[in-house]
C-alpha cells in the first residue's frame, strides 16, 4: 500500500559496513536472565546515556515510561525470539525480520522464533512512515534492515563480552558460528548458556555489520519461522480468539453508501435463541449473540429502514459516463514536460486507448475481525491481525472515551489483508468499540465480518477511468503521450492527505503513470478526483494496480506500431533505468521472448517498477475462441539483496495470482447503488485450474532490499493483454478482460 | 441433544439442529483448526472429515453430522495426513496460512482415495479449495511430493 512517494528512499541507502552505533539507538535490558536488546527509534526524544557516558546500560530520562524496547530476546533454553513490528498477513516478514537477526548474530536457523509487537508507535513505528507503527508499502523489510542488523550485531558483541569474562580470553579469539560461542581452548558455549551473563554486559559503543559476501543465511532457502504451526491448525488467527464469556457481534451495515439507520424493528432478531442483544451504532445495527449462528440468524430477522438521502444511488454505467464527462476535460497537472498537446498534434502516428478499471474488493480469506475484553481498571485489550496499531488504538480509545494508552492490541496472525486490514479511520475497530461501548461491557465482543460483508463493505480499490493518446517519432522512439486518469481518491479527507498530495492530485492515484520510466520529450498526465459515498482503499500495490496495465498495453501498442520487438522497443527508452532493463532482459531471456509460437499461442511482455522493486514479467497464453489459458509467467526480479530468496519466490508467484484472478473475472458493480456481488459464487477468486505455471529468476544485487509483497501484481495483467493480442491480434485494455470479444478471433 | 464424534471423542451439544458443523466445532467446542471463508461451499476453508471424506462443514448441518466420523485438522493422523504435512512443511507452501487446514484435508482426502493423482486429479480434487494468496504451485507440488513420500 500507499504510494512511493510516502516511501522516499535516499539514493545514498547502501550497506553501511561496518556503522558506527549511534549509542542513543540501542536500548538494553535484562531480565530473567535473559539478554533483551533492541535498537531505539532515531528522532525518539533523548537518553540519559548521554549524559552517563559509554559503558552503561541505556536508562530512560526520569520521568519518561519505561521502555521494554526490544527487538531481540535470547532465553535460556536457547531460543532467539525476534520481536516483530510487522504484521505477518502471509508475506513472511516473521520469517525475513528474523532472518536480518539471525544474520548478524551468527544464529542457528533453528533456534529462531517471532513474536508480534504490541501497540506502540515510539518504540516500533515504521521509520519509512514517520511516527506511525504499520506495515504497508511493501515496506517492512526496507525499513527494519540496518535497525535489525545493528540489533542482532549488538547481541552478538555482547555475547563475545560475556565469553571474554567467563573465559578469559581475547575477544578476538572467540568465534560465533550456528548458535555457538567458541574458543580454541576447546571452550565452548551456547547462547542460552552466556544470555543472563550477556544481559550484564555494556551495550557496544560501536557494531560492525557483515560484509555481505560473508553472509550465510542471507540469501539461502530457509524454511518458513510459521511452516509447522500453519500447517497443523495450531496458528492463532484473531478469527480464532475465544475470551471467557466471549458475545459475537455482526453488523448490519447499510446497504447503499452513504445511507444510515433510519429505523429498526428488532423484535424478531431478539427472540432468536442465543441472541443477547441488539444495538445501533454510527456504522449500522449490530446483532449480540452467544455464537456466530444465532447472530447471524438475528441479524438475518431485523427490520431496518435506511435512509439514503446521501446515498449512492448510480448504477454502474452511470458512474462511467460521468468518469467519460471528466475525461473530456482538463484535470489537475500529475506530471508535465515539454507540450504533449502540440507534439500530438504535428506527429503523424498517433495510438489512442482508454481503459476501465473496475472497483474491486480485496477478499483477504479470513474475513475482518477482532475482538475487544475491558480490563478490571477500565483499560481494554483488543486482539486482531492490527495492520495500522496506532490509528487503530487511536479510534478505539477515542470511540471508548479513554486515552490510546489504555488501549492494549494483542496482534494475531492474520489470513490476508492485501490492503484491506489498514484503514487512513481504523474502520473495524472503530465499529467494535462503538458496538462495545453500547453495551454494559462486561462481556468480550468479536465482531466478524461473513463473506458477504467483506464483498459488500466497501474499502474498494477504487474504478478508474484511463483515456490516453501517444505518438511515435520518426525515429521509432515516443514523441508524446497524453494521459488522463479519473478516479476517486481515498486519501482526501484523511490524515494522509497532506502527505499524499501533491499540488492538487493525489500521488497514489497516478503513481506508476505520472514517473514512469520511458524517455518520452512531451508528457502531460492529468487527472480528476471522482467522489462519490463509495468507500476506497489501497489495493495490493495501489495505484500500480491499474496504471501498469495502462501504460504497459500502451508500450505494446506503440511498439506495434512502430514495428518493433516490444522488448527492444522499451529497452531503446530505457537508457537511464538500468534495474528496469535489467529484468526486462533477465525475463525475456528466460521466457525465450521472441521465439516462434503455434497458432493460438502467444507471448507478452511488461515491466514495472513498484516500491523500489522491479518486475518484468513475460505470459505465455493458448486462445481458443474466447477461451484463454495463461500457460506460464516468466517473472524477473530485482528487490536489491535477496534475504529469503523463496519467500521472494512465493511473493511473487503469490502476487502474480491475485493479479491474475482479479484481471480473468473480479468486478464490484453497483445497480443503483446496491452492490451486485456478494460471496465468492459471484466473486470468484483464482482457482487451481486458473494458475500458470509460474518461474521466478531473481536478479542479483547489492542494493539495499526492498519489499515484495506487492510488486508482484501489476505486471501480470499487461503481459497477459500482450500475449493474448500477440495469439489473436485483438487488445484486452479493461479490466476485468473481455474475453467474449476474442470470439471470432 | 445433537451427538457428535469428532477426532474419536464424543461431545453433546444441546444447539440448533440446523446449525452447520463449521459453527459448532468452531463456537461451540472451541476447536479452531477448521476455518470459515464463505459459509456457501465456495471455497473449502472449512474443509472437515466425514467417514473419511472431505465435507464443507459450513454446508452440513449438526442434526446430519451425528453418527458419522468426524474428523478435523486437529484429528488427522496415519501415514497420508503425515505424508501430506511433510510435504506442505519441506515445500514452504503455506503463506498467510489461513486456507491451508483445509487444503490439507482435501488433499488427505485425494491421496487416500488416489494415492498416484494426475495433474487433472489434482485440479478437480482441489479446484474447491480457494487460496487467496495463490499458493496453487506449491499446493500442486506438494500433493505429489506426499505421493512420492507415500510410493
Ligand atoms: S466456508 Fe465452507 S466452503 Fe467456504
Ligand atoms: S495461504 Fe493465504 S489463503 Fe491460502
Amino acid at each position: 500500500m500507499y504510494a512511493k512517494t510516502m516511501l522516499r528512499r535516499p539514493e545514498a541507502d547502501r550497506l553501511p559496513v561496518p556503522t558506527a552505533l549511534n549509542r542513543r539507538d540501542i536500548l538494553k535490558a535484562g531480565g530473567a536472565g535473559a539478554l533483551v536488546i533492541g535498537v531505539l527509534i532515531r528522532g525518539g526524544r533523548a537518553y540519559a546515556e548521554e549524559a552517563a557516558g559509554g559503558g552503561k546500560a541505556i536508562a530512560p530520562v526520569a520521568g519518561d515510561p519505561p521502555r521494554p524496547n526490544a527487538f531481540v530476546r535470547i532465553a535460556p533454553d536457547n531460543t532467539v525470539t525476534v520481536i516483530v513490528k510487522h504484521l505477518d498477513k502471509g508475506q513472511g516478514v516473521t520469517t525475513g525480520l528474523p532472518t536480518i537477526v539471525a544474520e548478524e548474530l551468527d544464529a542457528d536457523w533453528g533456534q529462531m522464533r517471532a513474536e508480534f509487537a504490541p501497540a506502540n508507535a515510539q518504540l516500533y513505528n515504521n521509520t519509512d512512515f514517520g511516527p506511525i507503527q504499520g506495515t504497508g508499502g511493501s515496506s517492512s523489510v526496507h525499513n527494519s534492515w540496518t535497525q535489525l542488523r545493528k540489533a542482532g550485531a549488538a547481541a552478538r558483541a555482547m555475547l563475545i563480552a560475556a565469553a571474554v569474562d567467563e573465559w578469559k580470553v581475547p575477544a578476538t579469539e572467540v568465534t560465533v558460528e550456528k548458535g555457538v560461542l567458541r574458543h580454541k581452548s576447546g571452550k565452548q558455549a551456547t547462547f542460552g548458556e552466556l544470555a543472563a551473563k550477556a544481559a550484564q554486559q555494556p551495550v557496544p559503543p560501536e557494531v560492525h555489520l557483515k560484509d555481505p559476501k560473508d553472509f550465510t543465511l542471507i540469501g539461502t532457502k530457509l524454511h518458513r519461522i510459521d511452516h509447522i504451526v500453519k500447517t497443523n491448525g495450531t496458528a492463532i488467527y484473531a478469527l480464532d480468539i475465544r475470551r471467557p464469556n466471549m458475545l459475537t457481534a455482526v453488523l448490519q451495515r447499510p446497504t447503499r453508501f452513504g445511507g444510515t439507520v433510519k429505523s429498526v424493528d428488532d423484535k424478531a432478531a431478539r427472540a432468536i435463541k442465543g441472541v443477547v442483544d441488539v444495538v445501533t451504532v454510527p456504522q449500522g445495527v449490530a446483532v449480540l449473540a452467544e455464537n456466530t449462528w444465532a447472530a447471524r440468524q438475528g441479524r438475518d430477522a431485523l427490520k431496518i429502514e435506511w435512509d439514503d438521502s446521501k446515498a449512492e444511488m448510480r448504477s454502474s454505467a452511470e458512474m462511467l459516463a460521468d468518469y467519460k464527462k471528466l475525461a473530456a476535460t482538463r484535470g489537475s497537472i500529475a506530471a508535465k514536460a515539454g507540450d504533449a498537446e502540440q507534439a500530438l498534434g504535428s506527429s503523424g502516428k498517433v495510438v489512442k486507448a482508454e481503459f476501465t478499471f473496475p472497483y474491486l474488493a480485496h477478499a483477504p480469506m479470513e474475513p475482518l475481525n477482532a475482538t475487544v475484553e475491558r480490563a478490571a481498571d477500565g483499560s481494554y485489550d483488543f486482539y486482531a491481525g492490527s495492520q495500522f496499531p496506532t490509528i487503530e488504538q487511536a479510534v478505539a480509545a477515542a470511540t471508548l472515551g479513554v486515552t490510546p494508552d489504555k488501549v492494549r492490541i494483542k496482534t494475531v496472525w492474520a489470513g490476508g489483508s492485501f490492503g484491506r486490514r489498514a484503514t487512513p479511520n481504523g474502520d473495524y475497530f472503530g465499529e467494535l468499540a462503538a458496538i462495545m461501548a453500547k453495551t454494559d461491557q462486561k462481556r468480550p465482543i468479536h465482531l466478524v465480518y461473513t463473506r458477504e460483508d467483506d464483498i459488500k463493505g466497501g474499502r474498494y480499490r477504487p474504478m478508474f477511468y484511463h483515456a490516453m493518446e501517444a505518438a511515435l517519432d520518426t525515429n521509432g522512439g515516443i514523441a508524446a503521450w497524453h494521459h488522463r486518469l479519473v478516479g476517486q481518491s481515498f486519501m482526501k479527507g484523511t490524515a494522509f492527505e497532506p502527505v499524499m498530495f501533491k499540488e492538487g492530485v493525489d500521488a497514489t492515484a497516478v503513481e506508476g503513470v505520472a514517473d514512469m520510466p520511458y524517455a518520452i520529450p512531451n508528457l502531460l498526465v492529468e487527472w480528476h478526483d471522482a467522489p462519490s459515498p463509495v468507500s476506497t482503499l489501497w489495493w495490493r500495490s495501489v495505484g500500480h494496480s491499474h496504471t501498469a496495465q495502462a501504460v504497459e498495453v500502451m508500450m505494446d501498442d506503440l511498439a506495434h506500431a512502430a514495428a518493433k520487438n516490444p522488448v527492444d522497443f522499451r529497452l531503446a527508452l530505457l537508457k537511464d533505468h538500468p534495474r528496469h532493463v535489467g529484468v526486462l532482459k533477465l525475463a525475456a531471456e528466460k521466457a525465450g521472448f521472441g521465439k516462434t509460437m503455434p497458432a493460438g499461442q502467444g507471448q507478452g511482455v511488461a515491466v514495472h517498477e513498484s516500491f523500489n522493486t522491479y518486475v518484468a514479467m513475460v505470459a505465455d497464453v493458448t486462445v481458443k475462441d474466447s477461451n484463454v489459458k495463461v500457460d506460464r509467467i516468466t517473472i524477473a526480479v530485482d528487490c536489491g539483496i535477496p534475504i529469503n530468496p523463496d519467500v521472494i519466490r512465493a511473493q511473487m508467484e503469490g502476487g502474480a495470482g491475485y493479479g491474475l484472478g482479479a484481471a480473468l473475472r473480479n468486478q464490484i458493480t453497483f445497480d443503483k447503488g446496491i452492490v451486485d456481488q456478494a460471496n465468492f459464487d459471484t466473486y470468484e477468486p483464482l482457482r487451481m485450474s486458473d494458475m500458470p505455471v509460474i518461474d521466478v529468476h531473481i536478479v542479483p544485487s547489492a542494493e539495499a532490499p526492498t519489499g515484495v509483497g506487492e510488486p508482484g501484481v501489476p505486471p501480470v495483467a499487461p503481459a497477459v493483454s500482450n500475449a493474448v493480442f500477440a495469439a489473436t491480434g485483438k487488445r484486452l485494455r479493461s479490466l476485468p478482460f473481455d474475453f467474449d470479444s476474442l470470439k471470432g478471433a | 441433544m445433537i451427538s457428535l464424534k469428532i477426532n474419536g471423542s464424543t461431545h453433546a451439544l444441546d444447539a440448533d439442529p440446523d446449525m452447520p458443523l463449521l459453527w459448532a466445532i468452531r463456537d461451540l467446542l472451541n476447536m479452531t483448526g477448521t476455518k470459515f471463508g464463505c459459509g456457501i461451499a465456495q471455497c473449502g476453508a472449512c474443509t472437515v472429515h466425514l467417514d473419511g471424506q472431505p465435507v464443507r462443514s459450513c454446508q452440513t448441518a449438526i442434526s446430519d453430522a451425528a453418527g458419522h466420523e468426524i474428523t478435523t485438522i486437529e484429528g488427522v493422523n496415519g501415514k497420508v495426513a503425515q505424508a501430506v504435512q511433510a510435504a506442505w512443511q519441506e515445500l514452504d507452501v503455506v503463506q498467510c496460512g489461513y486456507c491451508q487446514s483445509g487444503q490439507i484435508m482435501s488433499a488427505i482426502g485425494l491421496l487416500s482415495q488416489t494415492p498416484k493423482p494426475s495433474d487433472n486429479d489434482i485440479e478437480s480434487a482441489m479446484d474447491g479449495n480457494v487460496c487467496r494468496c495463490a499458493t496453487y504451485g506449491r499446493i500442486r507440488a506438494a500433493i505429489h511430493d506426499a505421493a512420492n513420500r507415500l510410493a
